[in-house]
């Protein structure tokens, strides 16, 4: 039905405002390529759950369009709804409902009846390691067993594309360890493209071979982990100060540090200082040196391979943390504008 | 159309199982009828005195009003039901399935139906032990039932419109609170029409309530009115389809504001 070379998920523009003024997404653009893992990765609030709701047909944006698996979501909702997958935040599995009752009516609104109906369902039971508790109501479940239920849920009809949201948010580690090899099993299937939203950078890295990071509502800038984090080039060595440094401290620092070879960049963010030089290690007396000339106090000093993070800092300009700290009014605005989250 | 038909009948069977699983629920759903019933039964037993109430005895009179408020009662909180599945996310899951936006709220619709004829059918039986007649015969009873269903399914789905809407418990509670009484004390519930005050007797007129009772008592009576009865019945049911068809059409709405 689908051209196996279009993309699998392809947004154009996309633009959404909830009551209230509150911009959810500002002209998000992703396409994600068919059979792959695509991390959407930002903060909470950046607009990440408001994409997979449009792309999974549940809101309609204000302007832009939309593809997935070749179906336009607001012209063909139905073709859409037919070829995904979705395992939301809350995906909702009845509780007083048992696991396996709870996929046979998954099942059944897709139209599987009968032998294969059991089949799929005794299937992706023994899959996920709930065949033991196929018979108790879901509301006795742990966390990580609930959360295994909601993906068998998404899979039920053998979707195209499994939109994956937030999948392990509230996860204890080991659970959510679990729940990465799961995925990774998942993406290696033939032809399934997974769509992966989350605020975990660890998490993106691992599973995912192309990330796009959304910060207020627009793709900051996509490509694969290794890419992004290779354009950095070199270590990060992370300094943080007692006090915030004054201008004249920061133009005195900027000074000392440009002189030294194979630093590149410096960036101040409050009493943080991260640079990126090719041989973090060598870079750190010089740094250190030239903050005590400036009569600056270091609590702390560290040297990193770049990550995620560094990608993050660089492009949305804020730490990650921060972001997340900071997201809180806009992410309450949300839930005042959008009732259920 | 077939498909939307069988998915009602998932969506219903899906309800029933969690209203089957907790027992408990609906036996504490009849204490409130048991209270009228037989609280206010004896505490008013004279007043049939005053006559108007075409018959001899006040039970007969006010099982048909305990029955229609009952069904107002229970089906008031359908959209308490509605919530919980929007926050809990269920409802998303559904909405991104490609089950029939239909199904899915008439599987609450028939769901609170079949509830409501249950409950119903109990408290006609509990009015027979505590020794109401009922000379109009399971044709009468019959009648009752369906004036009750269908009144308890426009504010069934009056409820979950609201609910899909303004999505906040409170917002159901106070409407709830706001409406129960005096709907049911402006009705013939408990009092003859021709006993009532003037102004009453006319809202009591307009009011739903009023013509699920009027069309029960009716047909439980030795000598039903079927015009009276087919008319009200007819616009109970009228009023019905306009109430579901509007809330599914919060679906709607829901898409855009989530």
């Amino acid at each position: 039905m689908s051209n196996t070379r279009a993309p699998a998920v392809e947004a154009r523009r996309l633009v959404k405002t909830y009551p209230g003024g509150v911009t959810a997404l500002n002209g998000l653009e992703i396409t994600v390529e068919p059979g792959t893992v695509f991390g959407l990765l930002g903060p909470n609030g950046a607009g990440k759950s408001t994409a997979v709701k449009i792309l999974t047909t549940l809101a309609r944006p204000d302007s832009g369009s939309a593809t997935v698996a070749g179906h336009d979501v607001l012209r063909h909702p139905d073709r859409v709804r037919r070829a995904i997958g979705v395992v939301a935040q809350n995906s909702g599995a009845d509780p007083v409902a048992t696991g396996r009752d709870n996929l046979r009516l998954q099942g059944r609104l897709y139209g599987l009846r009968g032998a294969a109906l059991d089949r799929r369902v005794d299937e992706l039971l023994e899959r996920f390691a709930l065949s033991g508790a196929a018979r108790r109501p879901v509301k006795g479940y742990s966390g990580g067993m609930r959360r295994r239920l909601d993906v068998a849920l998404g899979l039920v009809h053998r979707p195209e594309v499994l939109f994956l949201d937030e999948p392990t948010t509230g996860l204890d580690p080991e659970a959510r360890t679990a729940m990465w090899d799961e995925i990774g099993r998942l993406a290696g299937e033939e032809g399934l493209t997974i769509l992966l939203t989350t605020h975990y950078l660890e998490e993106a890295d691992r599973l995912a071979e192309r990330v796009a990071i959304v910060d207020r509502g627009r793709i900051v800038v996509a490509g694969t982990p290794d890419s992004l984090k290779g354009e950095l080039r070199g270590d990060a060595v992370h300094v943080e100060l007692r006090t915030a440094l004054g201008e004249s401290g920061r133009a005195l620092l900027e000074g000392a540090l440009g002189g030294l070879p194979g630093v590149h960049e410096v960036v101040f963010d409050g009493p943080r200082i991260s640079v990126r030089a090719e041989d973090g290690a060598a870079a750190v007396p010089a740094l250190l040196g030239a903050l005590e000339r400036a009569g600056a106090a270091v609590a702390t000093a560290t040297v990193a391979r770049p990550s995620l993070d560094d990608v993050y800092l660089r492009y949305a300009g804020r730490r990650y943390a921060e972001a997340e700290a900071g997201s809180g009014t806009a992410a309450d605005a949300l839930v005042l504008a959008g009732g259920a989250r | 159309m077939s498909t939307a038909i069988v998915q009602t009948w998932y969506m219903t069977q899906r309800q029933l199982m969690v209203f089957a699983r907790q027992p408990a629920y609906a036996v504490i759903t009849l204490i409130q009828p048991v209270i009228w019933l037989f609280l206010f039964g004896s505490l008013f037993k004279n007043v049939v005195a005053l006559g108007g109430f075409g018959t001899a005895s006040y039970l007969d009179y006010l099982v048909p009003g305990v029955v229609v408020m009952s069904a107002l009662a229970s089906n008031l909180w359908a959209g308490m039901g509605t919530l919980e599945e929007i926050q809990r996310g269920t409802l998303d899951r559904f909405l991104t399935t490609p089950a029939s936006r239909a199904a899915l709220m008439n599987g609450n619709v028939v769901h609170n139906g079949i509830v409501t004829a249950l409950q119903s059918a109990v408290i006609v039986l509990l009015g027979l032990a505590g020794g109401a007649q009922y000379p109009g015969g399971f044709v009468g009873v019959v009648v009752l039932v369906v004036a009750s269903v269908l009144l308890g399914t426009v504010f069934g789905a009056l409820s979950n419109a609201l609910g899909m809407l303004v999505r906040e418990r409170e917002s159901i509670i106070g409407v709830n609170t706001f409406l129960l009484l005096p709907l049911t004390f402006l009705s013939s519930a408990f009092m003859a029409p021709d006993r009532m005050p003037d102004w009453i007797r006319q809202v009591a007129r307009f009011n739903p309530l009023d013509w699920a009772m009027v069309a029960g008592r009716s047909a439980l009576s030795a000598d039903p009115d079927r015009g009276a009865v087919l008319l009200r019945c007819g616009a109970l049911l009228a009023l019905a389809t306009a109430a579901v068809w509007l809330s599914i059409g919060t679906f709607r709405s829901y898409q855009r504001s989530v």
